[in-house]
């Protein structure tokens, strides 16, 4: 037994509004440079759709994640170690950036500086990599936008598997949902294990998973092992790139970018105590729906005395199990199984987890019901098919996830019986195997779901594990060699020559 | 002039490559790269970059083989001069078809698609031009070769090769009377190893490095950082609780999920 912490996040879709503020604060940030116009570290997907990059998830055309063979071994779906140095030449399952989209800018400029005309000026696309003008924009990084574009390409989804799709195309049954991604910083990372010269590692003390930009050496075997296509290659340095789970923020017990600009407040961030001596076996469990059980095994009960203080011995600080007690993760995760981990058929172990969405209820006559007699629908009647959200959240068990929905429609009933009628109506609460007084938890958690209630993340605790006075007079982030500006213009190896602009003498 | 090509501006060419490639790795590790092209394009690259590098390796580890085994090795073994000439020029007449061939597709990917000619520097065009024509020279001395099968000829180069490494001063002058073409071939080849650690070249490095690292020395597939200075003591079981119990917070009373 040894226990590590991981900051893990949950998101809570039933509250997701698809504004996208995550997205963009998130590309603000990190990736609004050369060579990442195309990575976007967190994106906003319309389900059912095929997503970004397309088609993501079918790892039969990509090969992410891990597989397990017949004779009972976890190796990554790409292949074993020597299989994938085979491919270091050319790399067979790599997308390709059209796969995502061919990165592209607006000629404002030509706006003010158009001579006269007849037509009116217009800023016309070009592209970002080439300069040349684009005459049609084929794709964009969120193209289903709403349920854009024809069902018969969107219903390629994954997520179908196993349903009859064909009537989730007629008006009358359309069904939608939103879809944040963002690296899962998985407790068995696959990029990390395809990584030849293992510039991929796993943070000990907060299981943020980080790519060594120095180490890295382009080998692109990362983004084929990838799953969730969540590790991006840097056209322009030559290097890949992912989420960084905003780890400055994190040390210093702030949360993400992404979840601190969530409008909606859907997204929680908390620490989970688990087993690393465990990963392996849970990653190999022998049938796929047993994975995401075997995953909440690997997690520890932080109240436990045991459990505390192994993690003590396993130098796991203080404020963090306590952090891990008070977890909005291990509720939502582990007590009220209310959130799921994304496709947990990929072996990968992931660490951000998702509530699935409620949606109206399919029948207009049930619908109308309802509000009489606070009778709870039947979740099997949900707009959105139990199958689609199992499909995606647990390997395709309905059970799990039909468990969830119900206790979320329970919150609801209780909730309302509780502030319109005035009536805590235990029996509610008690059908679906809680008490009012967890539901009222539940309800203060995820409905109100205040700021210090979402955010449970200690800081960083570097003075424990090295010497801080060898640190003092550092330089703190740089990108160069140690104290150098890095500033050193036309590089003798070949980086880009990006002189300092400076003004210049008035002749 | 030959003592010049042939006995110093090895040593340059040697020490600045060596040199350089140290002081880049020490210095700037961040520019250290493959520099791939394959997510802005594919087409030509797979086919391409395959029977490049296949073919390349094939030719790098026939040079390094068959110049620098000392000749009283394949004397030993009973390998005739010619046998081994024969050998070179079949092995390496194949591997340089497939090289040039990769390498041609290659430049004509990397001059004609707009995304990867504006993406490149001049030296990633340069480099793989010098290498073009580095293969054009070499499978030309092949019609040399042809025309004398004793291996007489091969011998002086090996002997040149040698004689750089163990610093014999006369050096330069075993090849003063070899044909032009392979005195272009070893020129250019000098000169790219001088520009080796300015250019991508330096995958290579890495290229022989990290397999043998991630075969070999990399336990299992996972690598955990930590920043702790000492190792955490071995331990089979969990702890048990010394303490008692803390009273059990809000959040337990919830209905045990196990259901």
């Amino acid at each position: 037994m040894r226990i590590r912490a991981q900051i893990g996040m949950v998101l809570n879709l039933d509250k997701c509004i698809g504004c996208h503020t995550c997205s963009v604060t998130c590309k603000n940030v990190w990736t609004s440079r050369d060579g990442v116009e195309y990575a976007w570290f967190n994106n906003v997907e319309t389900k059912p759709g095929t997503g970004y990059p397309t088609d993501w998830e079918n790892q039969k055309r990509w090969n992410g994640g891990w597989e397990r063979t017949k004779s009972g071994k976890l190796q990554p779906k790409q292949g074993a170690k020597w299989r994938i140095l085979a491919n270091i030449f050319a790399n067979p399952d790599l997308p390709e950036i059209d796969d995502y989209y061919e990165p592209f800018d607006f000629d404002h400029d030509h706006l003010k500086s158009a001579p006269e005309m007849q037509a009116f000026p217009t800023a016309r696309p070009y592209s970002k990599i080439t300069g040349e003008r684009i005459e049609k924009i084929e794709k964009g990084p969120n193209w289903e936008e709403i349920l854009g574009g024809e069902f018969s390409k969107r219903s390629q989804d994954y997520n179908f598997e196993g349903i009859q799709k064909q009537i989730y195309g007629e008006y009358e049954n359309t069904f939608m949902m939103y879809l944040p991604r963002l690296c899962e910083h998985c407790l068995n990372p696959a990029c990390a294990a395809s990584c030849p010269s293992g510039a991929i590692y796993k943070r000990e003390e907060d299981g943020i998973v980080l790519i060594d930009q120095e180490k890295c050496r382009g080998w692109r075997m990362c983004v084929s092992g990838c799953p969730y296509k969540k590790i991006y290659y840097n056209w322009s340095t030559g290097k890949s790139e992912k989420c960084t789970l905003c780890y400055p923020r994190i040390e210093s017990g702030n949360p993400t970018v992404c979840s601190e600009t969530c409008v909606g407040r859907i997204r929680y961030l908390g620490v989970m105590l688990y087993d690393a001596d465990k990963i392996e076996e849970a990653a190999n469990a022998a049938e796929e729906m047993d994975l995401y059980d075997a995953q909440l095994g690997v997690f520890l009960d932080p109240s436990d005395p045991v459990v505390q203080e192994t993690a003590r011995a396993d130098g796991i600080p203080e404020d963090w199990i306590k952090a891990a007690q008070d977890s909005p993760i291990w509720k939502m995760a582990m007590e009220w199984k209310v959130a799921f981990p994304l496709h947990p058929e990929y072996r990968t172990l992931p660490m951000v987890w998702y509530i699935p969405p409620l949606s109206p209820i399919q029948n207009a006559a049930e619908a109308g019901a309802i509000g009489a007699d606070r009778d709870m629908p039947d979740v099997r009647n949900l707009r959105i098919p139990l199958k689609y959200l199992a499909n995606m959240l647990t390997a395709g068990d309905e059970e799990p996830v039909a468990h969830a929905l119900e206790r979320m429609l329970a919150m609801r009933s209780y909730m309302r019986a509780k502030t319109v009628d005035g009536v805590n109506d235990e029996g509610i609460a008690a059908r679906v195997g809680l008490s009012g007084r967890t539901i009222e938890d539940m309800y203060k958690i995820m409905a109100l779901a205040d700021y210090e209630d979402r955010f449970v993340i200690p800081t960083t605790h570097r003075e424990q594990v090295e010497e801080a006075y060898d640190l003092k007079s550092g330089c703190g982030f740089t990108d160069g060699n140690g104290c150098s500006t890095g500033i050193s213009k036309p590089s003798l190896f070949g980086t880009s020559k990006r002189p300092l602009k400076m003004p210049e003498e008035v002749r | 002039m030959n003592s010049f090509i042939f006995g110093i501006y090895p040593y340059i060419a040697l020490g600045v490559g060596i040199m350089g490639t140290v002081a880049r790795y020490e210095r700037d590790p961040f520019t250290w790269k493959t520099s791939s092209s394959q997510l802005l394009r594919r087409k030509q690259l797979v086919l391409g970059s395959i029977l490049f590098h296949v073919g390349v390796l094939v030719i790098f580890l026939g040079h390094f083989v068959g110049l620098l085994t000392p000749i009283w090795v394949f004397d030993m073994l009973g390998v005739s001069h010619g046998a081994k000439q024969t050998l070179a020029v079949v092995a390496g007449g194949i591997a340089g078809v497939m090289a040039l061939v990769g390498g041609g597709m290659l430049f004509h990917r990397r001059w004609t698609d707009p995304r990867i000619r504006k993406t490149s520097s001049f030296w990633d065009i340069a480099i793989l031009g010098l290498l073009l024509a580095q293969l054009v020279l070499g499978l030309g001395t092949i019609t040399v070769s042809l025309q004398h099968l004793d291996g007489h000829e091969m011998t002086k180069f090996m002997s040149w090769a040698q004689g750089i490494f163990t610093f014999d001063g006369d050096a330069a002058s075993y090849v003063a009377d070899a044909a032009l073409i392979f005195k272009l071939h070893i020129l250019l080849g000098l000169t790219i190893i001088l520009v080796f650690p300015f250019t991508r070249l330096v995958h290579i490095v890495s290229g022989v490095a990290a397999p043998l690292r991630y075969l070999f020395l990399r336990p299992g597939y996972q690598i955990v950082r930590s920043r702790r200075q000492s190792s955490l003591p071995t331990r089979s079981g969990p702890v048990a609780a010394a303490r008692k119990a803390p009273s059990r917070t809000a959040s337990t009373h919830a209905t045990n999920p196990a259901e």
